[in-house]
């Protein structure tokens, strides 16, 4: 099953790959792992997906707490959150299908950012499966590039990370 | 006052309580030895840096204080690698010092230049580069806080020369504030409840005391609440001296070499109580047919210890000592004559397979020499062992009776660990009588440091178990490879000549009635002697749960009648 942690840590040198080195060697699966700031200066903020059919998520959690630049984790699985997940996509398209390809991507609240002669760059947020959903429509026209940022998830109302 | 990154470190070592650090001077870390000199601080000069890890870790064992060694960047940061896994898998408070090549120079594989923070991430509690004078202090700071609080482990600091040549305004830092160092949380009350509830209603309770006894200073609280609730106990190695072993309570070691009557007693038990230890694949065995009858109680300061290997009914992550006296306080008095008796009887049976009350046969048995060594020193000797099957033989026969007297390397059996763990415990308790034990094959691995021992002038003693062979590796092989002998016969120096070559008085031992009068002769010299037991050389530590066998699927000494051992 998978697992979403979320993570305030400090902002040092290092610090992923402290958060990367504790998961390689306990064997703990990292599905994704964003980092990017968060509310207060001198701290980032993690999102974390561990696929635990090998570890008990517990297990990461208490080892993460463990890590100095670690503030706070909590797995927010069970508890109610907004995730999104954000996608560019650089796919195959001539002058004559664009303007169906517009359509499409506005159906899933997409938006095409960049348009060349023979391809445009999709953007698209949302949850995963809203993601998934896009991407596999896009698929059979080509393709060519693509960047997911992983999950991103925060609690919805005003329950703060720490737990 | 303004003072060089390289002072600093010193000023912050005075501060924290260091006397005495052990380390190899090289190029990058040049800057901070020109320092020490003026420094009340006693530098011992190893001849390997591995020696100094396991110095400063054999230290921190014998005073509960934190182990400082120090070494230059490259290969001398490399060469404490070793040591800095085994003080991590064994929870040892150590700070390790190395030099790092200077700040512009990081990245461009420049002379002696390693990524020492990289390398040891995964063994270490936490580690820093620092790259600024202004920065040693804090980090040194919060290297020895981090290194003895909570679960206490290594802590590197890997310093650039510039960082250590650059002058700056010293400011002892009076706190630390870290985020991921959390003061431990006292038990709760409803946890101690469940826990007090669970042994009330016990027949057949068995403690599993490992070394956060030690650590924690539970010794009495764990000694009056076993004999408040009449729990026996059984001990881990690293446990070992964490309850008197000739208490009647004591059963002494459990797992892989434990003896049969302890893991069946743990099989059979009904409340396992667990304290400060952390279910190690040596002492479970078969995880899924461990202790199928027991509730299980852990005590555990890491959390993350806590349902890791043993899934158990009642997890306190808090400190022993703390827990057991909040539970002294709501336990009532129990008696289990029962299950007294059922471990009594089993007790029996072993003694009498057991080689010790075996008749004499002429034949020199390590056991033999374990346990006379124990007579002639009263059982009082900090014992430092190296790792193989004399270490367990020590486990078996020197029986211990307060913490501290053992020291040995449990969870990463760093073989090699025994000589220069014995010079740092020499220099916690310069007191106490010490003796290293050790196989002829762990011996070689840092014998060098027999030149630490004679520079400094220590009185330590060194008892070689001498069989010829890397003894239990070659038990394996013959009990689970056919006894095909690959690579473990060993031929060895002539120990007696080589102690001579080092200034040391060396004596060969070949019969049983030559270990007492040798060991006594050695004990009333003042100067350090060894000592080469050349002993059995195909003999087998009893009894034996195979790696991942059921707990009490055990292989037994072989007992024929009428045969002397």
């Amino acid at each position: 099953m998978k697992h979403t942690l979320v993570a305030r840590v400090q902002d040092e040198p290092g610090v992923l790959n402290r958060v990367a080195s504790l998961f390689r060697r306990r064997a703990f699966n990292i599905d994704s792992l964003t980092v990017g700031g968060s509310e207060m200066a001198n701290f980032s903020r993690m999102t974390i997906v561990v696929d635990t059919a090998r570890a008990d998520a517990r297990l990461v959690e208490e080892n993460l707490r463990k890590l100095m630049p670690v503030a706070e984790v909590r797995d927010v699985t069970a508890l109610p959150t907004v995730d999104r997940d954000l996608a560019l996509i650089k796919v195959r398209c001539e002058d004559a299908g664009r303007a169906e390809l517009a359509q499409l991507v506005e159906i899933f609240r997409g938006r095409i950012v960049d348009v060349a002669a023979d391809s445009v760059i999709v953007e698209i947020t949302g949850d995963a499966t809203k993601v998934d959903g896009l991407v596999e429509l896009l698929r059979p026209r080509g393709i060519l590039e693509m960047v997911r940022t992983g999950k991103l998830a925060m609690l919805r109302g005003t329950v703060p990370v720490a737990s | 006052m303004i003072l060089s990154g390289a002072q600093i470190l010193w000023e912050c070592l005075v501060r924290e309580g260091v006397d005495v650090v052990f380390g190899y001077p090289g190029g990058c870390i040049l800057p901070a030895y020109d320092a020490m000199l003026s420094y009340p601080v006693r530098h011992v000069l190893v001849r390997h840096e591995q020696g100094a890890a396991h110095m400063a870790d054999g230290y921190a064992r014998a005073s509960g204080k934190v182990g400082v060694a120090i070494a230059t960047s490259g290969p001398g940061a490399t060469n404490l690698v070793t040591g800095i896994a085994n003080a991590m898998l064994d929870s040892i408070p150590t700070v390790f010092i190395t030099g790092q090549v200077s700040s512009h120079l990081l990245g461009t594989d420049a002379f002696q230049e390693t990524d020492v923070t990289g390398i040891t991430l995964p063994i270490t509690k936490h580690n820093a580069l620092v790259m600024r004078a202004q920065d040693v202090a804090q980090t040194l700071r919060e290297a020895f806080e981090i290194a003895r609080s909570g679960r206490p482990g290594p802590v590197l600091v890997d310093i650039c020369k510039d960082a250590q040549q650059g002058k700056t305004e010293f400011v002892w830092p009076e706190s630390v504030s870290l985020p991921g160092l959390r003061a431990p949380q006292p038990p709760c009350a409803a946890d101690l409840e469940c826990a007090a509830e669970m042994i009330a209603r016990a027949e057949r309770p068995l403690i599993l005391a490992g070394q956060g006894v030690l650590r924690s200073g539970a010794m009495q609280a764990l000694q009056a609440f076993a004999e408040r609730t009449s729990s026996p106990v059984a001990l881990t190695l690293l446990g070992l001296g964490g309850f008197p072993a000739s208490h009647p309570l004591s059963l002494g070691m459990m797992g892989m070499h434990g003896e049969a009557y302890v893991n069946t007693a743990i099989q059979n038990a009904d409340l396992l109580l667990a304290f400060g230890m952390r279910f190690d694949d040596r002492v479970t065995g078969n995880l899924k047919t461990y202790a199928p009858h027991a509730k299980k109680i852990h005590v555990e300061i890491d959390r993350s210890e806590i349902g890791k290997n043993v899934p158990v009914d009642l997890g306190i992550a808090a400190d022993l000592r703390a827990t057991l006296e909040g539970l002294l306080a709501i336990v009532g008095e129990k008696r289990h004559e029962a299950w007294f008796r059922s471990i009594g009887a089993g007790r029996e049976e072993t003694r009498s397979r057991d080689i010790i009350h075996q008749p004499d046969s002429g034949n020199l048995y390590a056991a033999h020499v374990i346990h006379d060594l124990w007579e002639a020193t009263g059982g009082n000797a900090i014992v430092v062992t190296d790792v193989g099957q004399h270490q367990m033989w020590e486990a078996q026969y020197y029986p211990h009776e307060r913490p501290r007297s053992l020291i040995t390397s449990g969870g990463l059996g760093t073989m090699g660990f025994a000589l220069p763990a014995a010079i740092g415990a020499k220099f916690a308790q310069p007191e106490a009588e010490v003796w290293v034990v050790a196989g002829d094959g762990g011996f070689q691995m840092t014998q060098a440091e027999l030149a630490t021992l004679r520079q400094e002038g220590l009185d330590i003693k060194i008892a070689i178990v001498n069989n010829g062979y890397l003894g239990m590796v070659r038990q394996w092989q013959e009990f689970f490879y056919d006894k095909r002998y690959a690579a473990t016969p060993m031929l060895s120096p002539d120990f007696v000549k080589l102690a001579e070559a080092y200034g040391i008085e060396g004596h060969r031992v070949t019969r049983r009635d030559e270990v007492v009068p040798t060991v006594a002769a050695a004990r009333r010299s003042g100067a350090p002697v060894l000592i080469d037991f050349r002993v059995v050389k195909e003999e087998a530590v009893y009894p034996m749960v195979p790696a991942g066998a059921n707990l009490d699927a055990m292989i037994r000494r072989p007992v024929t009648e009428g045969v002397p051992a």
